[in-house]
Parts: structure tokens; sequence; C-alpha cells
């Protein structure tokens, strides 16, 4: 295992020969980068399948040292950074393989590998990580790749402002984890995770420390209220989005929740926090989802809900229904967006009202794309099936009926959501982009297919799951007959009111928004959420605060400086007369002075 | 030591006599060589000090010493000061003191 160190590092030298010699490589770079991230994701197999059998694996060395404070920086194996591993290996895999064809005559090709290769190694270093300080050098590594794949079209307007919006917004989050890290330091002398995590903290600064490290999550998961970033962080490439939203960006956050959860489990408070904002954000996506019209914004506020989900799973008190819904997520919702792309591809156009009928010209893409609809909409048997119904089962005996109510509505809303996309997408007649589409290149279909497999057989793993992640006791999955049938029964409700809205047309979708006016206009505007941000950063922060310093700076400070240097001027101008040039005068002055000085000595003397 | 007191104030009196006359001639004088006259009394008043103390307090041979370096150096001192006024005098034509007023603002 000692070869565990170089699973971040081989993706980080594609990244530095990419960016040496990117351009001269052109189409070469793609096979580089692959074959980097290619032999990383065989590492990090061959680490999985000895953690699996349960141990765990830690090396540290000496990075740092001031004073009397020491940092080491070291990589640990255990079986939860071992899951992060081959999913992030696997799903950076495919997407790369998908970008030959997705990417092709693009400008900066070579640098759109090395980037993704950066992203990939950061990711990687994440899970890896055994201390506090590697970790948040990973996360903020993760969130500088963002900006560059997000705004990788930065001659778009959109594409760049939306980089920075993903930018900022995550930054904010950070500000919260950094203070949490500082927090646990103070209190536990360490960066270490296995001597902070061993270390009983009190209850009110594991609060504080938890709500603040679940603030940096809330950042980079796209959670309420911090989530505006993520429907707009759609303007990058699509194969970089399904990265984004698969396997490295918004999965940090809830691997911060696992990673951290001794400390969540020491404060009960911290643990409501993050299962009401889960809810929060599951449903208020969901909600916003219903009314989208652009593809990949659907699958967006697809990724915040289910998002949403996993912090439920984790808020409720079970790290294992969270984790395997991150794993089930991370493959169903690669092959989402990965679809979306070859969509995209085909059409040259997100509205979805603008494709149907594509299930007749893109067959593959088309069903596997369906195939992933109904594994998140919870279809039985599928890999979104088990591992919701888990975290759905889980809030339900932590009795926190809200919050199962409030997972079982956005089930149904899931279910709707995703189908009125497919039924519109891929079903009734072409529209006008649809009629020239065709499936998309071989290299571009195979992830799909491959994505295929766990999307249906990931779940499977749910009876054993629990005893491979899991927090101080092996958690066993129950099936609950009764939840379960809910869930499924919200499931098939939302596919069939799908159905017969878009497909069978009982009544026009347009009569519904209508009737539904107030609402209607509430979702669209996404809560105003994103209006209240704008009127904080520009009402309140531009026009009132900053003017008010601006005032202040041109009226106080500048008024002050102005002043002290007209004195000056004015002091000078006036002392100027007393230099006369003239000797005489000098030494008269000289003298008379040295008489006053004697005078004055022979006072004190005297 | 009442006599040599007495005697000891009369050469401070000298001393402050040459010295006043001295600063008043620095003062006074528009010609720069009797400047330069003036301070070479000042200097003799100090050195008459000097050795009147060594002479009456402290009996020894210090302040007597040290009033021949000070001629020593004023002598060297004049030859500078000297040979800045012939400069002065070439390049201004005068050594009136009242006309050299180059630093004036």
């Amino acid at each position: 295992m000692a070869y565990v160190w170089l699973i971040p590092l081989i993706p980080v030298l594609a990244f530095i020969v990419l960016t040496l010699s990117g351009r001269k490589l052109s189409r070469v770079s793609a096979y580089l980068a692959i074959a980097c991230t290619a032999i990383a994701t065989a590492l990090s197999y061959t680490a999985f399948f000895s953690v699996l059998g349960g141990g765990s694996y830690h090396q540290a060395f000496k990075w740092f040292s001031i004073g009397s404070f020491k940092v080491a920086v070291g990589v640990s194996v255990d079986s939860l950074s071992a899951l992060m591993l081959i999913i992030v290996a696997t799903i950076s895999l495919l997407v790369q393989v998908y970008s030959i064809s997705y990417m092709k005559g693009e400008d900066r090709f070579a640098w759109y590998y090395a980037v993704v290769s950066l992203f990939t190694a950061a990711m990687l270093g994440l899970v890896l990580a055994d201390n506090f300080i590697l970790f948040y050098s990973c996360w903020e590594l993760m969130g500088f790749c963002s900006y560059l794949l997000i705004g990788y079209w930065y001659e778009k307007p959109e594409a760049s402002s939306a980089a920075k919006k993903a930018f900022i917004v995550t930054r904010i989050g950070d500000i919260g984890l950094l203070v949490g890290i500082i927090i646990l330091y103070i209190t536990t002398r360490s960066f270490n995770f296995n001597t902070v995590f061993s270390t009983h903290i009190g209850g009110g600064i594991a609060t504080a420390s938890a709500i603040l490290l679940f603030f940096g999550a809330m950042g980079k998961s796209a959670q309420f209220p911090l989530h505006v970033w993520l429907p707009y962080a759609m303007e990058g490439p699509t194969p970089a989005s399904a990265l984004i939203h698969a396997a490295t960006m918004v999965a940090a956050g809830v691997y911060l929740v696992a990673r951290a959860y001794p400390v969540f489990q020491a404060s009960p408070t911290a643990l409501n926090v993050v299962a009401i904002i889960g809810a929060i954000s599951a449903l208020g996506a969901a909600l916003m989802a219903v009314v989208q019209n652009d593809i990949k914004r659907i699958l967006a506020y697809c990724t915040i809900s289910q998002l949403g989900y996993m912090m439920i799973g984790l808020g409720v008190g079970s790290l294992t229904a969270g984790i395997f819904h991150l794993m089930t997520h991370a493959f169903f919702k690669a092959l989402l967006f990965l679809g979306s792309g070859c969509v995209i591809h085909a059409c040259h156009t997100n509205d979805i009202f603008e494709m149907g009928g594509l299930s007749r010209k893109m067959k593959i893409t088309s069903w596997t794309f369906i195939i992933a609809s109904l594994s998140v909409a919870g279809f039985p048997g599928l890999a979104g099936f088990f591992s919701k119904d888990e975290i759905i089962t889980t809030a339900f005996k932590s009795g926190n009926y809200i919050i199962f109510a409030v997972a079982l509505i956005t089930a149904f809303l899931t279910a709707f959501y995703m189908f009125r996309l497919c039924f519109v997408a891929f079903f009734g007649e072409p529209k006008t982009k649809a009629e020239k589409a065709h499936e998309a290149p071989l290299s571009m279909t195979v992830p799909l297919i491959v994505l295929v497999i766990p999307s249906i057989a990931a779940g499977w793993a749910a009876f054993s799951f629990g005893n491979f992640v899991y927090f101080k006791h092996p958690h066993t999955a129950e099936i609950n007959v009764l939840v379960m049938l809910a869930s499924v029964t919200m499931g098939l409700l939302g596919i069939v009111l799908a159905w017969g809205i878009y497909y069978r047309n009982w009544i026009s979708d347009k009569d519904i928004s209508k009737k539904m006016g107030p609402i209607h206009t509430l979702l669209e505007n996404k809560f105003y959420i994103d209006s209240v941000y704008s009127f904080l950063s520009h009402k309140v922060m531009i026009d009132g605060i900053c003017a008010g310093f601006a005032w202040m700076d041109m009226k106080v400070i500048n008024r002050g400086i102005d002043g002290i240097a007209q004195l000056i001027n004015w002091s000078g101008k006036e002392l100027k007369l007393t230099e006369s040039g003239g000797l005489d005068t000098y030494a008269l002055i000289t003298f008379g002075c040295l008489a006053l000085i004697i005078f004055y000595l022979l006072f004190l003397i005297l | 030591m009442i006599i040599n007191s007495i005697q000891l104030n009369l050469y401070l009196t000298l001393g402050l006599i040459f010295f006043c006359l001295g600063i008043y001639g620095v003062l006074t004088k528009r010609n720069l060589i009797g400047v330069l006259m003036s301070i070479e009394i000042i200097f003799n008043a100090a050195n008459l000090n000097l050795i009147a103390f060594s002479r009456f307090i402290k009996a020894n041979f210090d302040g007597q010493l040290f009033s021949l370096f000070v001629i020593a150096i004023v002598a060297a001192e004049t030859v500078v000061a000297l040979a800045i006024i012939i400069a002065v005098y070439k390049k201004k034509d005068t050594l009136d003191t009242g006309k050299l007023n180059l630093l004036k603002w």
C-alpha cells in the first residue's frame, strides 16, 4: 500500500506536462491525461480491494515546522476514502474518455485536459488527506479548478461571470470551514484527523466547529442558501459539469461531513442543522427543477436536491445512508450529464422543448438516460431506489417526521421532473432542433454504457455496504416495507403524472402554470434567492455600505491628508523667509541662542 | 589659595573680554578676513582659559598641552578658511558678507 501517495500525484504529473507542452501535443494530450488517470484508477482499485476486508492504511511524513508547530502531511486509506477513491477515479476516467469527442476541435483542448487532471488530483488528494491542512489545500485547489472549468469558454460573458459566482459563493463557505478548522486546532492542538476526532470535544465547541465545517460543505455541496452557484456552473463544458456534479466538487462537501462525523455526532444541534438544511435544499431544488426548461439546469437542481438527500441521511444519524447515496448518485448523475452532453451535441440546444422524439434517433443515449432517470426516481431494483430508500427509512426511524415527509415529497417531485425531461426530450414529435439529431460517436456512448451498469447494480451493495462504511457500529440495512411502499408509490406517481401531462397531454402544462400563477412565478424566479443576493450585494453592499466608505474616503481621509499637506506647504512658504542667506544674521542667531541656553543653565544652577 | 583665585579670576576676566570682543567682531565685521580674525580672538580667549585653569586649579600640563593642540589645529583651519576666502573673492570679486548671500531663498 506504500504506493497510495502516488494516486493524486500521477494526475498532477499530467497537469504539469500538459500545461508546459499542451499546445504541441494537441490530441495526444488527451491520451496522456487518460493514461495518467487510468493508472491512478488502477491504483485506487488495488487500494480499495486491500481495505475491503477491513483495516486501514496510514502513512505520514514531516511537511514543515514553524518553531514547535509541526505539520505532518500524510495519506490514509480507510473504507470511506477507498470508496471515494474509486468513485472519483472511475468517473474522472470515463469523463475524460467521453471528452475526446465532446471537446474535439476546441482551442485550448490540452488546457481542458490539464485542468481536469488537476481537478481529479485535487479530489483524490482530498479524500486521501489525513489532516486538515492537506485537506483544506486540496479543497481550495478544487475550488480554483472548478473556476477554470466553469469559465472554460471565458469569451462568453455568462461563462466568466458563472465562474466568478461559483468561486465567490464557495469561497464564502470556505471561510466557515477555515474558522472551524482553526477552532478544532485550538481545542485539540492538532490538525491530524485521527488526533482531532479521537479527542473528546465538548458541547458548545463541538456545535460551533461542526456548524462552521458544515458551512464549508454548504458552499461546496451547493446546499441552501449557498446553492446559487450550481445552476450557473452549467456554463462550463458538459463533461466538466458531469465531473463537478458527480464525483469531485459537490461530493467533497458530503465527504467533509462524513469525515468529520465524530464532531457532528458530538452535537445533536449540528446534526439537526445538517438535516434541516438538507431537507430545505432537497425540497426547494426539486421544486425549482420542475419549472426549468434547460436540460442541464434541470440536472443541476436535481444534483442540489440529491445532495440534500445525502445531507438528510447524514443529519439523521446515518453515515452509511448518506455515503451510499453519494456513491449511487455519482454513477447515475455522471450518466445523466454525459447523456445530456450527447443530446446537446446532437441538437445544439439546451431547451428540452426544442428537442422531442430523440429516442428514435439516439437509441443508446436515450435508453441509458432513461435508465438513469429511473434510478434517480427510485424505481425498484435500480441503484437510486436502494440508496434513497435507505435515507428515507433512516429519517423515518429517527423520528423526524417532517424531514421524512419532505424526503417523500421530494421523491415524488424528483420522479416528476426527471420524467418531464424524458418525455419532453425523448418522446413525442421531433421539434425544430431535433430533426437532424444523430447518435453520438463511440467514445461518447461507451462511457454511458459503462455507467449504466453501476447505475443499475450498485444498489444491490446495500445489504453489505453497512459493514464496509459505517460510523462506530456496522450499519445493517433494514427494510421497512411500509416506508418502501410509500417511496415507491411516490416515485411511480411522479412518473405517471409526468407521463400524463407531457406524453398523453391530459392537461396542457401551460394551463397548469397559468392556474398556479403566483407559485409558478415564485419557482421561475428561484424563490427570489438570487434577487435577494443581488439586492444584498448591489443595494446594501455597493450602494449602501460601500458608498458610505467611499464618502468617508473622499471627504474625511482625502480631505485630512490634503489638509496636512496644505499646512506643511503653507508653513514652508512662511518659514523660508528666515533663510536670508546673510552670514551675520546666522551668526547673530547662533550666538543669541547660545547666550539664551547659557542664561537658562545659569538660572538652573543658581 | 585666595591669591590664586584672585589671579585666576583676572585671567578669566581677560579671557571673557577677549571672547566678547571676538563675538562682537564676528557679528559686526563686513569683511570676511575681519570675521576670520575675530574668530582667532575667540580661540585665543579659550586658550587663555585653558592655560589659566591648568596653572591654578589642576597644576599639571594638561591644559597647556591642549592649548598647543588648539593652536596647531587653528593654524590648519585658518589655511582652509583663507583658501575658501580666496576662492570666494576670485568668483565674486567681493568679501562683503552682506553681498555674499548665495543661500538666500
